[in-house]
């Protein structure tokens, strides 16, 4: 398994590659020298105490965020400041965000079919069937005439996942997923997160959620002060964490 | 062995706290003193509208044809019945009214369907009403086509030239001034900056100033001999000056929707136009809907001004009807009368931006 992951991370091929990368929020240096590659169908948690950079890694992969230094490449097109890359890459590339994002103006269908129609160009009726096919997905179709302020957090967060799989995206990217949800309505979300990993959707997930870490992921990355600390499969990440840092931060989130 | 929870039954609230009882003991008679106020300002109120019932309706002369028929101690509306025709149309020519009644007849068939949920065709008239309603009422208005007898601006006058100032004011600066405000906040240092010199300098002088300019000290600057309508100016004037005020409004809503709206949006992979049109300016806008219609409203009694650059809307109309020799004392009636029909008008916006809101209202309180 260790080998496995190994070998994938030496791979060329990646469906990401992040080839020393490297971003300043003005004078503070937030990433140093990231390396990372991910093979198409891989999953990937990314953990870290606040700070640390993991949402800023993800988020310049569909360029929320810009890097200043260093390349990265999403499914052979690099990301500079060509408008034209920036938008093919994210059409390939979902994204979940911590408070959702859903539009509250618009319908949960709405939410759904306006990427599809606008973006894809796809016809209404086309648009709509797509939609409700991820909102049976997502075990809500009888939500789709609701506005999002009438639903409750986890349910919001399963239609963002459903909007986004509505691009047919190759890669999916969720940010906290699950931290401004109550506890009661975590796992629905997971659940679905763990349904779309088995359909072979290549995913990096950040998150604090160790148990779908140990469940879904195939590597685990670890990162503090903007560098990549630590990156290993589950098993070993948690049983046999090779730097203090990681050990002292698995200590104080499994604390309790 | 687990015990099945049964949720103890809602009651219903004391009946001293509810209906109109409950409504006024906590309201108008919560202490004494509140008692005390309630009764004398309840008397106040009955007293003052006596008052102004008896003047403006019991007491008043309506019948009759000049000064001679007011001798009561109410309003002599008379005058203002004398000279309604005026206030309304100014200087048109009578023959050619109508031409006026049509635009007036279109416009309250156009907005009438607007403050109605399920009307027929909403939508379409309401676009009909946006782009298709000015070019049918400027050649109605104007002439000198179609057959139709031409009418010098010169000749517009009282309510038909506030509506088509105010027409103009509104459907012009508000889009001029969605542009101003994502200008504002623009990247592109070129695009701000113009932008936030063009709100800052129309921002920073009275409208008194801008009509008075576009009228006496434009002309100065033109090539000699060059006729610019004045109506044309004061239009431009009035337009600028409110798409400024109007650009600080949309701002206003701009920054209030979250900076995740627009990540989720450009996550989508929709560009900058499609993530405004789609997904900010709706919900920007439907924020600012009372600062918008507070703007239309401030414009709706600016275009009063006018009068400044010789062209008489309502109230001007009315104040120069009643330095009229032939007529005495009717400064009250006519200014009631003015304040009445803009009234009207205000309160007509006020009430359809209530109904938008209403019906914007998806649930998402921020």
């Amino acid at each position: 398994m260790n080998e496995a992951a190994a070998s994938q991370d030496n791979g060329s091929d990646g469906i990401i590659r992040m080839i020393d990368v490297n971003k300043w929020f003005g004078e503070f240096h937030v990433l140093k020298n990231i390396n990372l590659n991910v093979g198409a169908g891989e999953r990937i948690v990314i953990c870290g105490p606040s700070g640390s950079g993991k949402s800023t890694v993800i988020r310049c992969i569909n360029r929320l965020e810009e890097h200043q230094r260093g390349r990265i490449i999403v499914d052979g097109v690099e990301l500079t400041n060509d408008l034209k890359h920036i938008e093919q890459i994210r059409r390939e590339v979902g994204m979940c965000f911590q408070h959702f994002n859903l539009f509250p103006h618009l319908t949960v269908l709405d939410n759904l079919c306006l990427a599809p129609q606008y973006v894809r160009k796809a016809p209404r009726a086309e648009a709509e069937e797509t939609a409700m096919m991820y909102l049976e997905r997502v075990k809500i179709p009888e939500q789709a005439d609701k506005f999002p302020g009438q639903l409750s957090g986890g349910q919001q967060q399963r239609v963002a996942i459903a909007r986004s799989l509505c691009m047919n995206p190759k890669i999916m990217l969720f940010d906290e997923p699950t931290s401004a949800l109550d506890p009661e309505m975590i796992k629905e979300v997971l659940d679905t997160m763990i349904e779309l990993a088995e359909t072979g959707m290549t995913m990096l997930v950040v998150t604090h959620e160790m148990g779908f870490a140990k469940t879904v992921a195939n590597r685990v990355i670890f990162m503090d002060g903007g560098e990549v600390i630590e990156v290993n499969e589950p098993n070993e990440f948690f049983d046999n964490p090779q730097h203090d840092r990681t050990q002292l931060f698995l200590s104080q989130i499994l604390a309790h | 062995m687990t015990t099945a929870w049964q949720p103890s039954p809602s009651l219903p609230p004391p009946a001293s706290t509810v209906g109109a009882v409950g409504w006024a003991r906590s309201n108008l008679f919560s202490t004494w003193l509140s008692s005390v106020f309630t009764v004398v300002l309840s008397l106040v109120t009955v007293y003052f509208l006596w008052q102004i019932l008896d003047w403006g309706i019991f007491s008043a002369d309506l019948a009759g044809k000049d000064q001679s028929a007011c001798d009561g101690d109410g309003a002599c509306w008379v005058f203002v019945k004398d000279r309604f025709n005026f206030f309304i149309y100014g200087f048109y020519p009578d023959a050619e009214q109508w031409r006026v009644n049509v635009m007036f007849f279109l416009l309250a068939a156009l907005i009438f369907p607007q403050f109605f949920e399920n009307a027929p065709y909403k939508k379409a008239l309401g676009w009909i009403f946006l782009t298709v309603y000015p070019v049918v009422s400027g050649v109605l208005l104007l002439g000198g086509a179609f057959g139709l007898e031409f009418v010098d601006t010169d000749k517009w006058g009282g309510l038909m030239l506030t509506l088509v100032l105010s027409y103009v004011g509104i459907v012009a600066a508000l889009p001029i001034g969605i542009l101003l405000a994502l200008g504002r906040r623009s990247e592109m240092p070129v695009i701000r900056t113009i932008c936030v010199a063009f709100i800052e300098l129309w921002r920073g002088v009275p409208l008194i100033s801008v009509l008075f300019m576009a009228s006496v000290m434009l002309p100065l600057f033109l090539p000699e001999g060059t006729n610019f309508n004045k109506l044309l100016r004061a239009l431009i004037g009035i337009t600028m000056f409110q798409s400024a005020y109007m650009a600080e409004v949309v701002r206003g809503g701009l920054q209030a929707i979250p900076r995740g709206q627009y990540e989720a949006a450009a996550a989508l992979g929709l560009g900058y136009w499609r993530s405004m049109w789609l997904v900010i300016l709706p919900q920007a806008l439907k924020l600012v809907i009372p600062g918008i219609v507070n703007t239309f409203i401030a414009l709706f009694k600016d275009t009063t001004l006018v009068l400044i650059i010789g062209l008489f809307e309502v109230l001007g109309g009315v104040q120069s009807a009643i330095i009229d020799p032939a007529w005495q004392n009717v400064a009250a009636e006519g200014f009631f009368f003015a304040a009445f029909v803009y009234w009207i008008f205000c309160f007509g916006m006020s009430r359809y931006s209530q109904a938008l809101e209403r019906k914007l209202d998806t649930g998402h309180h921020r």
